[in-house]
């Protein structure tokens, strides 16, 4: 026992990933906090989508469930629990029962990785991106298997125009992202306003998000406009790979029905589901790790100095408190009539509970543990925001005209943005290589 | 372009090959698909996502119109034709009630007129609103169907206040029209008007210039006019291929020749030349309702009609321009109260037999997009 919280209390002051300092225990509590949190964010995110695009399409979206439909996801998810599990008859019987699995299993096996703050990640991988690529193209192979395994037509064109996708799209992803690791090493000159790091680069996502904070700037902002297209490049290719409107072809509902998971339903269909919005946030947190600086507060270069951090360490409790406010305003907006006297209750209670946690957030030492935790969720929840809005806005691309967009411009435009960065990088050495040849 | 009139007949029993090994593969899209646009059945033989042929499948939705007119008079009659093109009821009305009245001679009185093309421009407006918002949903965009729904709402409140019914209308009678327009008609008119004009830019603010949209419709299903006029196609897809054909100026019907209108003519004969043909009409509909509205005459709204309606023996075909194209009634008389046959001109019907030809060599998403370009109702198609 007692040894037991020694090894528990061996942890705490260590500037280590549990992961990277080897302490199962906290690992463990990390898995669970991370699996709970995004399961939430899941819930969370399902509502958000249905409440967003009602209101960009002129409806209300779920009201009938708790106030606003707060309490439809969670219908929902009771109801695809409850549902009756079908296997067709003609299916394969076992990849049929695997693939969502498959799915589900690279979906959240990338968040390991994945760096809520310097230490608030399951562990810390010197080849962390490559393991996030690496991990989460596998979910392709559960698409095409359960396509395959359906044995039925529109499955099997769903999933084969899927896992074309994902793999045409992820060559364009990689190029982007290898833009972005090579600033991880190079120096910059002054001209652009960066200060030179050590010289070599990395691939651990906790690295690199310290590497923007040496090199005082976010990627997205590194040899303008360079890390700018690195990233639209990796933001049109992340729509894509997470089989997204409007290249959500594999899944188009007006020609394929419902694409690979046609034959799919109850919580075999639930585990898509969970899948495809986790692997949103996954590429999210890929694209604010790698451009947006991870969990860094906005401008910490600009809006440099101890008054800026007090400031920034209020927007936490300030959020939640905006958002509580929000909820009491909708209270105070419910329909005065018996019947709605629970829902009202209900969501007072909810906007109490938000409040609460904007309070208690904006006490200095807790606020001071969660900043980094919120500023990464915040901008992890604007690229949430951005995927309703393509949604809502765009008409679907065809099949042809999507490979012709993958291989004739992101292709092609990474790999020349690929040299630049590596030469504008290296225009130092270029330089003095120009001159000793001249000069020779 | 290929004379539809050589095209093989589709051998769709006997795939090339078998199902793993070929490239060949035929799938059924419907009766039940969520953008065959009611119960369309498609037969599709693709080449990977290649579309070598299809064959439609038709008659899910047949309640055998033409064979009940037999067993009712015309005037028990009248509100069935409601139910063929059921999003473009008043026009099929509109339809009937002149195609009878030519076999009676007579004519319904001017105001009856005015006010009768009043509201078939608005069912052609409201027509075109849910056309736009399922091609558009079809084509993957789906905001745009919520957009036309709310406006199309306005429509059909008009309607609701001028005859109580909102969908299948029944709003004009044989010789001229049942109910006078209601109090503060002509004002709500012109308010929709006023409200729907800056909705239309709206729309093409979302689809006209959008990338995608673009890429899309251009050069998808592209008939000629020539194939057209072979296989009977009318309407915006006729017109979007060049030829100016509209039977509202070809052969003016109601009081058509009163008013001042353009007929919007495409190029291509492309899935966008018709988007954008379409686009005008709402346009010009508006300019002839603005006109109507200003000119609408004091007087009576019902012709000396008799009470039993025996039409001499005879036979009659009339033809009204419907927001789908040419809708053509075919009456023959007996002299009976009843009529001996009735044959619908459906244009659904006609349009679709140009799928095929404008599919091939397609992809599969293009036949969606297609099958919306084209505008059928299935109920018109099946009757």
């Amino acid at each position: 026992m007692h040894d037991l919280i020694n090894y528990i209390t061996s942890y705490f002051g260590s500037n280590l990933t549990p992961g990277a300092a080897g302490n199962f225990f906290w690992a463990t509590v990390y898995i669970l906090l991370v699996f709970v949190g995004l399961s939430i964010a899941v819930i969370a995110m399902n509502w958000l989508e249905r409440k967003i695009l009602a209101h960009m399409q002129v409806r209300l979206g779920p009201m009938r469930v708790g106030p606003h439909g707060l309490l439809q996801p969670i219908a929902d998810a009771i109801k695809l629990l409850l549902k009756e599990d079908i296997i067709p008859a003609e299916a394969d019987q076992l990849v049929f029962w695997i693939a969502p699995f498959i799915v589900v299993l690279a979906a959240f096996t990338v968040f390991v990785v994945v760096p809520f703050g310097p230490t608030s990640a399951i562990t810390d991988m010197n080849i962390g991106i490559l393991f996030m690529l690496g991990v989460s193209s596998l979910s392709v192979l559960g698409i095409v298997t359960a396509g395959w395994a359906s044995n039925s037509h529109y499955p099997l064109i769903g999933a084969l125009r899927s896992s074309a996708q994902m793999v045409s799209y992820e060559v364009a992803m990689g190029l982007a992202v290898v833009s972005a690791i090579l600033m991880t090493s190079l120096h910059g000159l002054g001209f652009y306003g960066v200060a030179a790091s050590g010289d070599t680069g990395t691939l651990s996502m906790i690295e690199i998000v310290n590497a923007q904070m040496e090199q005082q700037t976010w990627f997205i902002f590194k040899f303008f406009p360079l890390g700018l297209i690195a990233f639209t490049i990796f933001a049109i290719a992340m729509v894509a790979e997470t089989n997204r409107a409007p290249f959500d072809l594999p899944e188009a509902e007006s020609e394929l029905t419902a694409g690979f998971h046609t034959e799919y339903s109850g919580f075999r269909w639930s585990l898509f589901f969970l899948a495809e919005y986790s692997a949103m946030i996954a590429v999210s947190s890929i694209a604010v790790t790698l451009w947006l600086g991870g969990w860094l507060r906005p401008f910490p270069n600009a809006l440099a100095g101890r008054t800026w951090d007090v400031i920034f360490s209020f927007f936490p409790g300030l959020t939640f408190l905006a958002l509580g406010a929000i909820t009491f305003y909708n209270v105070a907006r419910m329909p005065r009539h018996p019947l709605f006297r629970i829902q009202t209750m209900g969501l007072a209670g909810f906007g109490a509970v938000l409040g609460l946690i904007g309070v208690v957030l904006l006490i200095p030492e807790i606020s001071s543990h969660v900043q980094n935790v919120f500023w990464f969720s915040a901008k992890v929840a604007a690229f949430m925001y951005l995927y309703i809005w393509y949604r809502g806005t765009f008409p679907r691309y065809r099949f042809d005209q999507l490979m012709k967009v993958g291989w004739k411009v992101l292709l092609p435009t990474g790999l020349v943005l690929l040299i630049l960065t590596a030469g504008v990088g290296m225009r130092d050495e270029i330089w003095d290589l120009l001159q000793r040849v001249t000069h020779s | 372009m290929t004379d539809p009139r050589t095209l093989s007949p589709l051998d769709l029993d006997t795939p090339d090959k078998t199902y793993l090994d070929a490239n060949e593969l035929v799938i059924n899209m419907g009766p039940q698909h969520p953008a065959t646009h009611g119960v369309l059945r498609v037969i599709l033989r693709l080449d990977g996502e290649k579309v070598l042929g299809l064959e439609c499948v038709i008659g899910y939705l047949h309640r055998g119109v033409e064979k009940i007119a037999e067993n009712r008079t015309y005037t028990m009659f009248n509100p069935y034709v409601d139910r063929m093109d059921y999003v473009a009821a008043v026009s099929n009305g509109l339809g009937y009630c002149e195609a009878v009245e030519k076999l009676l001679s007579v004519e319904a009185p001017p105001r009856a007129q005015y006010i009768r093309v009043i509201l078939t421009e608005l069912n052609r407006i409201a027509s075109h609103q849910l056309w736009l918002g399922t091609h558009a949903l079809d084509i993957g965009a789906i905001t745009p169907l919520f957009y036309t729904f709310r406006d199309r709402e306005e429509i059909l409140k008009i309607f609701e206040k001028y005859c109580g019914a909102r969908l299948t209308t029944h709003a004009f009678r044989i010789g001229g029209l049942q109910y006078e327009a209601y109090d503060g008609f002509e004002k709500d008119v012109r308010n929709f008007v006023k409200f729907v004009r800056p909705k239309i830019d709206e729309y093409e603010e979302l689809l006209t210039t959008n990338r995608i949209w673009l890429e899309r419709t251009k050069g998808v299903g592209v008939i000629s006019g020539k194939d057209c006029i072979a296989l009977g196609v009318t309407g915006p897809v006729l017109r979007a291929s060049g030829v100016k054909w509209d039977l509202r100026k070809a052969q003016p019907y109601a009081n058509y020749k009163n008013f001042d209108f353009e007929i919007p003519v495409g190029l291509n004969g492309d899935t966008y030349d018709r988007y954008i043909v379409r686009m005008q009409e709402f346009r010009q509909s508006l300019r002839i309702i603005e006109q109507a509205v200003e000119g609408i005459p004091e007087g009576p709204i019902m012709a000396k009609v008799p009470k039993v309606m025996k039409p001499p023996v005879g036979e009659i075909y009339h033809s009204i321009e419907a927001p789908k194209g040419e809708l053509g009634y075919f009456i023959v008389s007996d002299g009976s109260t009843q009529p001996y046959r009735v044959r619908v001109r459906p244009p659904s019907f006609v349009n679709l037999q140009a799928l095929d030809l404008m599919c091939r060599n397609q992809l599969v998403a293009d036949v969606i997009a297609v099958i919306g370009t084209l505008d059928i109702v299935l109920g018109e198609v099946d009757r």
